[in-house]
């Protein structure tokens, strides 16, 4: 095990540099120059000058390439041209927020599929079947950015049950986290009904089934425990259409996380916080593949020998 | 199922091809003094923040997202077959380049890589298929170095190199139309996908630049109002 857990993580050591060196070339990508672009046409050549030497844009590129992976290794991510704080500390504050949304969804969607995806497969070809999938290929086909003004639009404004911004109580969480998660929740629930009904066909649950296990100990205590391995490896692969959803999401309910951060770093023209939002997803997406790559091993001893 | 999904998928294109021509208003016309009105007779889908007529913005919007789909979906295609089928067939570090930056991209979330590049680029249509066709190419080169890998091996390739065919002729003559059926599949899974990430993009602003309608331009405008003016 430990050797398949090396393997996996020296796999990811390339990759990683790789997202540190585009994330790199994002600041020299801006056209003409990057310095007089964040400042804006009308800025001053004194004020242009001081700027590109502030981000060492004077500087040789191998120069610059170095001492951006120098900065990352210590975890300094340059300082925010807005704020003028360390981008580090303003990525940490915003952290929390976005994990526990991306969290919130990720429970959502595992509570609603689950259940959804075992009615399916129990009933298969009936109408709670015919209901439950076509309930999941609505959550695919709806973008979260209709979703969530929707939800805003019901249960904030109409019927003015939730609050529709910001972050606060639990109540703040849930129209968050069922936009969020309604999708992630949709794509679950087909996979749970297509794995479940392979499981179901297999014969240790007819064994089962012989030996008088009743019909739902049977599905829910042999099948769906073995359809759950690979419901979890999707969930995990799923996360980072989570973090991206997060940007939309945030900026739809005034959610304080990275991903309105993001935005709104976009909007000031404040590049190092952009590079610092999306190297902090990036890195976490691969983070989180690289856990999912480990559970899978964990969960399955025949893919580690493979 | 797949009847229901054609028709769905027809009705868009036909909207697209004839919405601009049978729209009741001129898209970009304003009348501030019937701002944020309620569906009429007159006005099927009520008029915006500014008086434009909602349902001529949604009918030449559709028209917008089906040409970056189409065009995201295409460039990214070519970009993809190119270099997958050269990956697939050369091998060696040729394959080695190509496979590694398919994996630094797909290290990415999609669209937080085309938000990215858009804002450095700076918010517009072109820079949004640019993004998009920049991330896009990646599934297709995937797709088509695992199928050339195949293929490169059966017999009808040996024999048109015992033939004589130029490496390029075996590419494009013997391989490529080898892989199309399977890059067809992706590509009408692209196009929905290229669709849906332009308004995405275009509601976080960084897309579609006003006062040119898209969907999801069209969208971030009504989400915005929405919470004050629901109906």
């Amino acid at each position: 095990m430990l050797r398949y857990l090396a393997r996996r993580v020296v796999l990811t050591i390339p990759v990683l540099v790789g997202v540190a060196t585009l994330v790199f070339a994002l600041i020299h990508m801006i056209p003409g120059d990057p310095a007089q672009s964040m400042l804006g046409e009308s800025a001053v050549p004194a004020d242009v000058d001081a700027l590109r030497r502030k981000l060492g844009l004077d500087r040789p590129l191998a120069v610059q390439y170095g001492s951006f992976l120098a900065g990352l290794v210590k975890g300094d991510l340059g300082t925010s041209l807005r704020t003028g704080a360390p981008v580090t500390s303003q990525i940490a504050e915003r952290v929390p927020a976005t994990f526990e949304l991306a969290v919130a969804a990720m429970v959502v969607a595992m509570v609603v599929s689950i259940p959804l995806g075992v009615i399916a497969a129990v009933w298969r070809g009936t109408a709670v079947d015919h209901a439950a999938m076509a309930f999941a290929l609505a959550g695919i086909s709806i973008p979260n950015f209709w979703l969530g003004p929707l939800l805003a639009l019901i249960f904030g404004v109409e019927l003015g049950w939730l609050p529709v911004s910001g972050r606060g109580g639990l109540d703040h969480l849930v129209l968050p986290a069922i936009s969020l998660g309604g999708a992630l929740a949709a794509i679950l629930a087909r996979m749970t009904r297509a794995t479940l009904l392979e499981e179901l066909r297999e014969l240790y649950v007819r064994a089962a089934r012989a030996r008088g296990v009743s019909r739902v100990r049977a599905v829910l205590a042999h099948a769906l425990r073995n359809s759950l391995i690979p419901i979890v490896t999707i969930a995990g692969l799923q996360f980072g259409a989570v973090l991206t959803g997060a940007v939309i999401t945030e900026t739809i309910f005034s959610w304080p996380g990275i991903g309105r951060l993001l935005i709104q770093s976009i909007g000031f023209r404040d590049y190092p916080m952009v590079q610092g939002c999306i190297l902090l997803i990036a890195v976490t997406y691969v983070g989180v593949n690289l856990v999912t790559d480990v559970l899978y091993g964990v969960l399955d001893p025949r893919i580690r020998f493979e | 199922m797949t009847r229901a999904g054609a028709i769905i998928v027809g009705m868009a294109v036909l909207l697209a091809v004839v919405g601009p021509f049978i729209t009741p208003f001129d898209p970009s016309t304003q009348q501030l003094a019937l701002r944020l009105e309620g569906p009429t007779p007159t006005h099927w889908l009520g008029l915006d923040e500014l008086g434009r007529d909602v349902l001529s913005r949604v009918l030449t919007g559709a028209r917008i997202s089906l040409v970056v789909g189409l065009v995201v979906v295409c460039v990214s295609a070519t970009i993809g077959i190119m270099l997958g089928a050269i990956a697939g067939y050369f091998g060696g570090r040729v394959d080695e380049i190509v496979s590694r930056m398919i994996d630094i991209l797909l290290a990415f979330p999609g669209l937080l890589l085309a938000i990215a590049f858009v804002a450095v680029l700076g918010p517009s249509l072109v820079n949004v298929v640019l993004a998009l066709s920049i991330i896009g190419w990646v599934g297709y080169a995937r797709l088509v170095r695992g199928q050339v890998l195949r293929v490169r091996e059966l017999e009808y390739v040996l024999a048109a190199r015992a033939a004589g065919a130029t490496t390029g002729r075996i590419l494009l003559r013997h391989l490529v139309p080898a892989v199309l059926p399977a890059v067809s599949v992706q590509a009408t899974l692209g196009m929905g996908g290229a669709i849906l990430s332009e308004a995405s993009l275009s509601f976080l602003g960084l897309g579609v630049q006003p006062p040119t309608p898209s969907w999801g331009r069209c969208s971030a405008t009504a989400a915005r109002i929405c919470s004050t003016r629901p109906t």
